[in-house]
C-alpha cells in the first residue's frame, strides 16, 4: 500500500520507467517443524496464513497426510505448496495403480519429491518441503528439501518463516549440540539418545509458542501430525493470536 | 524538510553536485545514455478495476457484498457493474480486480455450467461451492504459472456437501484460504477487523444470526465507502441460506439484492480532517 | 463361403442398416468369461470368472479399480479394457484435481461411451472388443452400468456379460426383489456368486483361484477380493458348482441369441426365436462354428486353438 505524501514526487521527471512487472510469487508466512523419533515421526505447522502485514486466515492447515503413512508439508508460497502436495498425492495414486496397491516407502517418496521439485528448477516451487514417516525398519524418518529439490534425511528440521529461530533450539534439544556431561569441564559431549514422543511433543509446543512470541508470521494455532506404526493422528493446540 | 522520500538520505545536490550512482556499485541505476534502449517489458496491470468484495458466514449460510463501480485509474468509468456471479443453484462468486478478467471468468463459469448440464441432465450431482472454488483456483494458478495472470481476487461462497457454509478465497497468484470472515483488497484492511469483531474465532459463525451478519456487512460497506476512494455507495448483496422447512427437508434460498445504497452516511468527521499524512501546516 | 461386403470397415452400413464390425465386437464380449454385477440401495457388487490360458499360466485380471469409489469388471479383449480403464482413471483423477470431487458414475460411463462411439464412425478404426460393467458409489447412491463397444450404456439393477451370461441374468431376474431390498453386503455378494455360478459349465467349479469379487458402497471404498481373500465368500455358498448343468446346452443357445443388447435383439429373445433372426445371422452362425465353444473354452483345451485374445 502506498502512503500519500505531500510532495512533488509525482511531478518529478523519471529517468527510468517504473518497473511494474508481475511477480508470480508471494510469501504467505507460517513455519513448520519435523522431528523423527525411534518409532515415530512428527510434523507440525502453525495454521496462520499471511500476506504482508495482513493475517488472511487463522486456520488454514498446511501439514497433510498424503497416504501410505507419509505426512508432508511445503511452506512458503502457499499456492506452490498446495500444487506440489496435490501433484505428489496424484502420483502416489498412480504408483498404487501401477504396482498393485504396494505401499510406497518413504525413501522412494523422498527421491520422487526431489524430481517434482527439480523438474521446476527454472521456475521453482517457492517452498521449504518436509516429509516425515517411518522407514523400512520402522524408525522415524524426516526428509527436508530446498526449493529446487536438494534433500537430506535428518533427525529434525524446521522450515519457513521462523526456521532460523527454531533450528538452533532443535540442534541443542534434539541433537544435544553444545551440551556436555556435567563435571567434565566441557570435555565429554552429552550422549545422543532418542527422545520419547512426549518429550518431542513438548519440544514442538515450546518451539512454536516461542516462535509465536518473536515472529509476526507465526501464531493462531499449531497443528501436529504424528506417524506411528498404528498410523497417522492429528493434534491441535491454540497459539497466541496477536 | 523535504518530504519527498525519494530524496531522503541523499547528499545535498547544491553542495555536492548530482549523485553518482556508480559509487561502489551502490545502485543498479543506469547511465543516461542507456536509458533510451531500456528493454521492452511484457508488463501487465489491471485497467478497469473493481474494488473490495466483503463476505462472512452466519449460522444458516453466507452473505457477501460488492459495490457496482468500475474504476479506470481514478476515473469513475462504470457505475453499473455486477461483480457477484451466481454459479449453479447455491454458489456465488464475488470478483474484485480487473473487470475484463472478471468477464473472462464469467464466461468460463458459464461454460462450466453448460458442461454440467450436459453430463448431469437428470440432476443429483450438484455443482457446489467447493468444486467451483477448486476449479477457479486451478485456472488462476495455471495462468499465473504462464506469467499471464487473471488479475483478480475472488471469493467463493456457498455450501459444502454436508450442508455447512463454505467460504474461500483465491487470487491472481493461486493463493487460497478459507475463513468465516473474508474480504479482498482494501476490505482485508478495513472490513475484516469489523467482521472479526462479530466472529472472533472461525467456528463462532454458528452463533451469528443473519440480521447481525447483515448489519455488520452494511457497516463494512459504509466504512469502505468513507475511506476507499475507489469504492461506491451503490452495491449488490447476496445471501445464501439453507433453512429446514416444516417437513424437515433442507431448502436453499439464493437471494440477490441489487442497487442497494450505503445508508446512514455521516460526513461530520470530514470537517476535522485537514492535510494529508506528513503534510505540515 | 458367403462373403459379407459390408464388414470391411466400421463406418459402412449394410443395406439393412447394420454395422457389422460393431456387431462382431459384441461377439468378442461373448468369447470372454462371465462377469456379473448387482446393486442394492447402498452397495454394488461385481463378481467375475477368471480364466487362465493354460494350467501353468496366471489368471487374467477381470476386475479393475478406477478410484476409491469406482471399479469395472470386463469381458472380452483385456487389452482394450486396460486402455479404457486407464482413461477412466485419468478422468477420475482430473475430476479430483480440478474440481475436488469424485467423478460421478454416470459421467465416467458417458466419457468412455463417447470414445467408443467415435470408433464406430471414423474410418480405419476398430470398435473396442470389450464389454464393461461399471460399479460406482457417488452422491446419488450406488450405480451399475453396462458399457458396450457400440457406445451404448445403460444402467441396471443387475447385469451380466460374457460367456453364458444369460444364465446369470436369469438368476438375477428371479431374485431381483430380494437383491434390491437386502441391507447386507454379504447377501449381495452371495447372490452375485450364485449368479456367476450359473454361468459355469459342467465340470468347472468356483474356486478362490478363478473367482474375483469386488464391493463398493456407502462408507466402503472399492475393494477387490482375489485369491485367498475370496475364499471367505465362497465358503458362504451352498455349492460352488452350477446347479442347473443338466439343461446346459439349451442355455447356451438361449444366450447366443440374447447377448446382443440392442433393442431389436431384446425383442427377439423374449419371443425366443431361433438363431437366424439374430443380428449378423450369417456371420454369427459361422463365428460360433469356428470359434471355440464356451464349454470347450473353460474346460482344458489341449488343441490350444483358442483365441489368443481371450479375456
Amino acid at each position: 500500500m502506498r502512503t500519500t505524501v505531500a510532495s512533488e514526487y509525482s511531478a518529478e521527471v523519471h529517468h527510468v520507467p517504473i518497473e511494474h512487472r508481475f511477480n508470480p510469487y508471494s510469501d504467505n508466512g507460517g513455519t513448520v517443524l519435523g522431528i523423527a523419533g525411534e518409532d515415530f515421526a512428527v510434523l507440525a505447522g502453525d495454521t496462520r496464513q499471511v500476506e504482508g502485514y495482513s493475517i488472511h486466515t487463522r486456520y488454514q492447515p498446511k501439514v497433510f497426510d498424503v497416504g501410505d503413512d507419509i505426512i508432508m508439508t511445503a511452506n512458503g508460497f502457499a499456492a506452490d505448496g498446495v500444487a506440489l502436495i496435490d501433484r505428489f498425492r496424484n502420483q502416489l495414486k498412480w504408483y498404487k495403480f501401477d504396482h498393485g496397491g504396494k505401499k510406497l516407502n518413504i525413501k522412494s517418496a523422498a527421491r520422487y519429491i526431489q524430481h517434482l521439485l527439480y523438474g521446476k528448477r527454472f521456475f521453482p516451487y517457492y517452498v521449504h518441503t518436509i516429509i516425515a514417516g517411518l522407514d523400512e525398519d520402522g524408525k522415524g524418518a524426516v526428509y527436508s528439501y530446498d526449493p529446487v529439490g536438494s534433500y537430506e534425511r535428518e533427525q529434525c528440521r524446521a522450515g519457513g518463516a521462523a526456521a532460523s529461530l527454531i533450528m538452533p533450539f532443535l540442534d541443542n534439544q534434539v541433537n544435544f549440540k553444545n551440551q556436555y556431561e556435567p563435571g567434565t569441564d566441557g570435555k565429554k559431549k552429552k550422549d545422543l539418545r532418542y527422545l520419547k514422543l512426549e518429550e518431542v511433543l513438548e519440544l514442538v509446543r515450546d518451539a512454536f509458542s516461542s516462535a509465536t512470541e518473536r515472529h509476526i508470521y507465526v501464531g493462531d494455532g499449531l497443528e501436529l501430525l504424528i506417524v506411528t506404526k498404528e498410523g497417522v493422528r492429528t493434534e491441535y493446540y491454540p497459539l497466541k493470536r496477536d | 524538510m523535504n518530504h519527498d522520500p525519494f530524496h531522503w538520505g541523499r547528499p545535498n545536490q547544491e553542495t555536492y553536485g548530482t549523485y553518482n550512482y556508480n559509487i561502489a556499485q551502490a545502485s543498479n541505476q543506469q547511465h543516461e545514455s542507456q536509458l533510451d534502449d531500456f528493454p521492452k517489458m511484457h508488463t501487465q496491470q489491471p485497467i478497469i478495476t473493481g474494488t473490495s468484495v466483503v463476505s462472512l458466514k452466519f449460522k444458516d449460510g453466507i452473505i457477501i457484498a460488492a459495490d457496482n463501480l468500475g474504476s479506470y485509474g481514478s476515473l469513475l468509468r462504470f457505475n453499473n457493474l455486477e461483480r457477484l456471479i451466481k454459479v449453479g443453484d447455491e454458489t456465488v462468486v464475488g470478483i474484485s480486480g480487473d473487470i475484463s478478467d472478471l468477464q473472462q471468468l464469467e464466461r468460463i463459469l458459464a461454460q462450466l455450467e453448460i458442461e454440467e448440464e450436459i453430463y448431469d441432465s437428470d440432476g443429483g450431482h450438484k455443482l457446489r461451492a467447493p468444486h467451483v472454488h477448486e476449479y477457479l483456483s486451478k485456472i488462476l494458478y495455471n495462468r499465473r504459472s504462464k506469467m499471464d495472470p487473471l488479475w483478480n481476487a475472488v471469493i467463493v461462497g456457498g455450501f459444502n456437501e454436508d450442508g455447512t457454509p463454505f467460504l474461500k478465497y483465491v487470487d491472481l497468484l493461486g493463493v487460497t484460504y478459507g475463513s468465516s470472515t473474508l474480504a479482498t483488497g482494501f476490505g482485508s484492511h478495513l472490513a475484516v477487523p469489523l467482521l472479526r469483531q462479530l466472529i472472533p474465532n472461525d467456528i463462532d459463525y454458528t452463533k451469528v444470526e443473519e440480521e447481525d451478519a447483515r448489519k455488520v456487512l452494511e457497516n463494512c460497506m459504509r466504512v469502505l465507502f468513507y475511506r476507499d476512494a475507489r469504492a461506491a455507495d451503490k452495491y449488490s448483496l447476496v445471501t445464501i441460506k439453507s433453512q429446514t422447512s416444516e417437513s424437515g427437508s433442507k431448502q436453499i434460498t439464493f437471494n440477490h439484492e441489487k442497487e442497494l445504497k450505503v445508508e446512514n452516511q455521516s460526513w461530520k468527521f470530514a470537517k476535522d480532517i485537514s492535510g494529508y499524512g506528513s503534510k505540515q501546516l | 463361403m458367403f462373403r459379407n461386403n459390408y464388414d470391411n470397415d466400421s463406418v459402412t452400413y449394410s443395406p439393412t442398416g447394420r454395422l457389422f464390425q460393431v456387431e462382431y465386437a459384441l461377439e468378442a464380449i461373448k468369447q470372454g468369461s462371465a462377469a456379473v454385477g448387482l446393486v442394492s440401495k447402498s452397495h454394488v457388487v461385481l463378481a467375475a470368472l477368471k480364466r487362465n490360458a493354460e494350467e501353468l499360466g496366471s489368471y487374467q485380471k477381470k476386475i479393475i479399480k478406477i478410484d476409491d469409489h469406482m471399479g469395472i469388471a470386463l469381458a472380452g479383449l483385456a487389452p482394450d479394457a486396460r486402455v479404457l480403464s486407464n482413461f477412466l482413471r485419468k478422468q477420475a483423477m482430473s475430476s479430483k484435481m480440478i474440481f475436488n470431487r469424485p467423478l460421478s458414475t454416470s459421467k465416467a460411463v458417458l466419457s468412455i461411451a463417447d470414445k467408443a462411439q467415435e470408433n464406430t464412425q471414423s474410418y480405419g478404426s476398430r470398435p473396442y472388443g470389450v464389454g464393461l460393467l461399471i460399479a460406482g458409489y457417488d452422491e446419488t447412491g450406488a450405480h451399475l452400468y453396462e458399457f458396450q463397444p457400440s457406445g451404448s450404456v445403460l444402467e441396471y439393477y443387475g447385469a451380466a456379460i460374457g460367456a453364458r451370461s444369460q444364465a446369470a441374468r436369469t438368476y438375477l431376474e428371479r431374485n431381483l426383489d430380494t437383491i434390491l431390498e437386502t441391507d447386507s453386503v454379504e447377501d449381495l455378494i452371495v447372490h452375485g456368486l450364485n449368479a456367476l455360478r450359473d454361468t459355469l459349465s459342467q465340470d468347472v467349479e468356483l474356486t478362490f483361484k478363478n473367482t474375483s469379487v469386488s464391493v463398493v458402497g456407502k462408507e466402503s471404498g472399492f475393494t477387490i477380493y482375489d485369491d485367498e481373500e475370496v475364499q471367505q465368500w465362497l465358503d458362504k455358498l451352498d455349492s460352488v458348482s452350477n446347479a442347473r448343468n443338466r439343461d446346459d446346452d439349451d442355455n447356451d443357445n438361449n444366450e447366443d441369441s440374447n447377448t446382443n443388447t440392442n433393442e431389436e435383439t431384446t425383442t427377439t429373445t423374449t419371443t425366443n426365436t431361433n438363431d437366424n433372426e439374430n443380428p449378423a445371422s450369417e456371420e454369427t452362425t459361422t463365428a460360433t462354428e469356428t470359434a471355440p465353444e464356451d464349454d470347450t473354452n473353460t474346460t482344458t483345451d489341449p488343441s490350444g486353438d483358442r483365441m489368443e485374445t481371450d479375456d
